[in-house]
């Protein structure tokens, strides 16, 4: 049976309103890995032999955080210049990651307009999201269409519990069929982005 | 009771006055003594002191020199030593002896007087050398370590010398004076203890065959070394157990005097006795509490030695014949010179190390004045001859310490750019020092250790150093707090010093004291609660690190998680509270006053006062003037920063 991993990272969960929904609808996926890294390394200090060896026991990897400064908590930063080591995710003899998928599921303060050429910053998502999936082509891994809940932080408002509710369900959809290979990651590489609606249509 | 109180006086006033001074003046302390030795000579002769029987007792320090040279010596180092100690002292006796026969023979003295000149000359004085290489820290050098095994090859030569001398004996060579006199010191032994003048004699080995005697004698050696491997450290132990300071330096001592002793009953020198006891403890972890208990009694006696040495220049004498015994002293340090110069270019000792070498072993020294009371009681040479050698080697060794000056003041400066890098390499004590070695300076020395750092481990706990040695640790058993402890740990030379005793008292003291003497030294205190922070803060530590401070945040931190807060969360509180703290701390250790009860000190109760209320308004994140440390981290932007309309 396919195997997925979410990475969760989020320096303020507490604070968080639309990566906690998602979290908590992630809960009883059966045969589900899931990591919050904060949890997990409160200080920084990642167990690269874990890590690694956790790696080799899923096929798709997923990592959600929320957007910070244009990339990822710096945590995620950090398991990655450790955990992707020299002649085990790249280099010489560095295959051992080959043939498996990488799955971003990130959430943004700003609109969707925003990341557009004419939008406030000026360039796409996918643009912003290159360093990873570059690091995917080096570690011989499939970057799959990144799945993105635009203006997160307008969600704590009243009457957008439905918008919501909606993204978490979806989440949960995808990473469930995943999980239970009713989903190819083939499937998920023809996208831009993926929201909920095209979630949806994904499983139907 | 009088008279000893008034030669103890006189001896010690001698010395306190004129060693400071000469000191003050870059001279070292040796020729500081022998100076107050020739100014208070006429005192002693108007009280009819003996001088050389008093210079006998004092030639004690010597061996306990040797004893002390011996533990900084591990036995594999002298193994290692090999080479240099048989072909350079065996080379510089040898040859110096020859030549100094032949020159005596030039002036027209009978071969067998001229040999025994010759082998008298061929030794230096490991008394001055070796304490003025101490005193300069130039010990670990290639000069100093080179001086060193020749010296020691000297003090092993006399043996045969001693046996030989006697072969040399010419009844109908020898002057009136000196078959009358006779030689009341006359020396059976090594160093010369004058056994014969108390009526005992001890050398039990005198009429045994020679076969028996080797025997007898290597019985003795190996009895040193199977008592100093097998039963003096569980004799140390035991006695540590008493916490009796005194009792510990008793048994250092009757450690010491009592192997000098075995070894002058078998007819061996009691310096080479001891020096062999002192390398087979130099690995034991009562090494440096050894050290420090016999350092100032050897101190001492040296000292006494030395203003002998002085006082006992025969300045008649050497009136009426001055431009002899001047140019007679000139000659022999030229040529002794001469002799360790050409040896220092077989034995490739280089740059500076090559005039230490020279300059400093160009004296005779106090075995001269050993085997020249001998010859003379054996009638190997006249009185009047030995005399006047008598002055030259007094005279040689008052010179010694203006060579090393010369060295010092002219010769050093000159290589000492391409001297440096050397002078590391030899260097052997660790650069870390850690006092107090129980359940938190063990966990420093675990840690130093792994890094690959040099550590040297002093600790009060004999059963806990033993447990130490088992993992291969350097512990040395004693007490931190003193000054001379430190010294021999090697405090002049550490880098850094972790103080972990128990006792919180004397951990300021220690900080205090190593501050004021030690300014380049990195300290890493630990203190045992609050008030002790600000002691050791006023004391000088550099770093200062509470005992149970960081272990109770520790179970903090647990006990939030366990409540449901988010590790990181959990994580962050703990930071924010440890960097409140020690902010507070900060504030209040101005405040503190180590002369005034903290309950009495008002200052201090307002600024405590003062910083309590804040420290849970922190701690629930409802203020922001302390940074608001505890609420920090990643908060979501308000609501005007996400409208991209603004």
């Amino acid at each position: 049976m396919p195997r997925v991993i979410v990475y969760y990272a989020h320096p303020g969960h507490r604070h968080s309103v639309a990566n906690r929904a998602m979290q908590a609808a992630l809960d009883g996926i059966d045969g589900l890995t899931r990591v919050d890294l904060y949890s997990e390394y409160p200080r920084h200090d990642i167990n690269i032999q874990q890590e690694q060896q956790r790696l080799l026991e899923h096929d798709t990897v997923v990592f959600q955080f929320p957007m910070l400064w244009y990339s990822t908590p710096s945590i995620i930063k950090e398991w990655q210049d450790l955990v992707l080591e020299y002649g085990f995710a790249y280099g010489r003899d560095g295959t051992k990651l080959a043939g498996k998928s990488l799955l971003l599921c990130i959430t943004t303060g700003a609109e969707k307009s925003d990341y557009s050429p004419e939008g406030r910053h000026g360039t796409s998502i996918r643009s912003l999201l290159l360093p990873f999936e570059k690091t995917a082509l080096l570690c011989h891994m499939q970057f799959l269409s990144p799945m993105v809940l635009y203006g997160a932080l307008g969600l704590r408002d009243e009457g957008q519990q439905a918008l919501l509710d909606q993204h978490a369900d979806a989440y949960k959809q995808l990473v469930s069929a995943l999980q239970s290979g009713e989903i190819a990651p083939d499937q998920l590489m023809g996208n831009d982005v993926l929201t909920a609606e095209s979630c949806q249509e994904l499983s139907q | 009771m009088t008279e000893m109180l008034l030669i103890s006086f006189i001896f010690l006033f001698a010395g306190v006055v004129a060693v400071p001074i000469a000191s003050r003046f870059g001279l070292g302390s040796v020729l500081g003594y022998l100076i107050a030795g020739i100014v208070i000579s006429p005192i002693l002769y108007s009280l009819g002191i003996d001088v050389i029987s008093i210079q006998h007792i004092a030639e004690f320090g010597v061996v306990m020199m040797l004893f002390l040279v011996g533990l900084e010596l591990e036995p594999r180092m002298l193994w290692e030593m090999k080479g240099k100690l048989l072909g350079l002292g065996g080379l510089q006796v040898l040859l110096t002896a020859a030549l100094a026969t032949g020159i005596a023979m030039v002036f027209g003295y009978y071969w067998t007087i001229a040999l025994a000149i010759g082998l008298v000359l061929s030794l230096s004085s490991t008394a001055i050398v070796l304490q003025t290489l101490n005193e300069k820290g130039l010990m670990k050098s290639d000069g100093g370590q080179a001086g060193f095994s020749v010296l020691l090859f000297q003090d092993i030569a006399v043996i045969p010398m001693l046996a030989l001398i006697p072969l040399l004996a010419m009844p109908e060579l020898m002057d009136v004076a000196g078959s009358a006199g006779g030689d009341a010191h006359g020396a059976s032994s090594g160093d010369g203890h004058g056994d014969d003048h108390h009526g005992i004699n001890l050398n039990l080995v005198e009429g045994l065959s020679g076969g028996l005697r080797a025997l007898v004698t290597l019985a003795a050696i190996a009895a040193v070394v199977v008592l100093g491997n097998f039963l003096v450290r569980p004799l140390f132990r035991y006695i540590a157990h008493a916490h009796l300071r005194e009792i510990f330096v008793a048994t250092a001592l009757v450690l010491v005097i009592g192997i000098a002793l075995l070894m002058t009953v078998v007819g061996l020198s009691p310096a080479l006795g001891t020096f062999l006891a002192g390398v087979v403890l130099a690995t034991s972890e009562y090494k440096h509490e050894l050290e420090s208990n016999i350092e100032p009694l050897k101190g001492l006696l040296l000292g006494l030695f030395f203003i002998t040495v002085g006082a006992s220049i025969d300045f008649g004498l050497l009136a009426d014949n001055f431009v002899l015994i001047a140019g007679l002293t000139l000659g022999l340090i030229t040529l002794k010179a001469l002799v360790l110069f050409v040896l220092s270019y077989i034995f490739r000792i280089k740059g500076s190390n090559r005039w230490l070498f020279t300059l400093g072993l160009a004296q005779a020294g106090e075995f001269g004045f050993v085997l020249l009371s001998f010859t003379v009681a054996n009638e190997v040479i006249p009185q009047s001859v030995a005399d006047r050698l008598l002055l030259v080697v007094a005279l040689s060794m008052l010179l010694t310490p203006l060579l090393f000056l010369l060295y010092e003041k002219v010769i050093s400066p000159r290589f000492a750019s391409t001297d440096h890098r050397e002078q590391d390499a030899v260097d052997t004590t660790g650069n870390v020092i850690i006092a107090g070695v129980g359940r938190f300076g063990g966990v420093v020395n675990r840690v130093l250790k792994s890094a690959g750092y040099n550590t040297v481990v002093i600790d009060f706990n004999a059963e806990q150093l033993e447990n130490l040695r088992r993992f291969g640790i350097k512990a040395y058993y004693g007490d931190a707090s003193r000054p001379d402890m430190l010294h021999s740990a090697g405090i002049d030379n550490a880098d850094l010093l972790v103080v972990a005793i128990d006792e919180d008292h004397q951990a300021t003291e220690i900080v205090k004291y190593v501050r004021a003497n030690h300014k380049d030294v990195h300290i890493v205190a630990r203190a045992t609660h609050r008030h002790h922070v600000y002691e050791l803060y006023a004391a000088g530590a550099n770093d200062i690190v509470r005992d149970t401070f960081d272990s109770a945040t520790r179970a903090s931190r647990s006990a939030l998680e366990a409540l449901g807060v988010h590790k990181y969360e959990a994580e962050q509180l703990i930071r924010g509270f440890v960097e409140f703290d020690r902010y507070v701390l900060r504030e209040v250790a101005g405040a503190y006053d180590s002369e005034i009860p903290p309950l009495e000190n008002q200052a201090y109760i307002d600024k405590v006062k003062e910083l309590a209320p804040l420290q849970d308004e922190v701690m629930q994140g409802k203020t922001s003037t302390f940074a608001g440390a505890m609420s920090r981290g990643w908060m979501p932007p308000g609501k005007l920063d996400t409208d991209p309309a603004s």
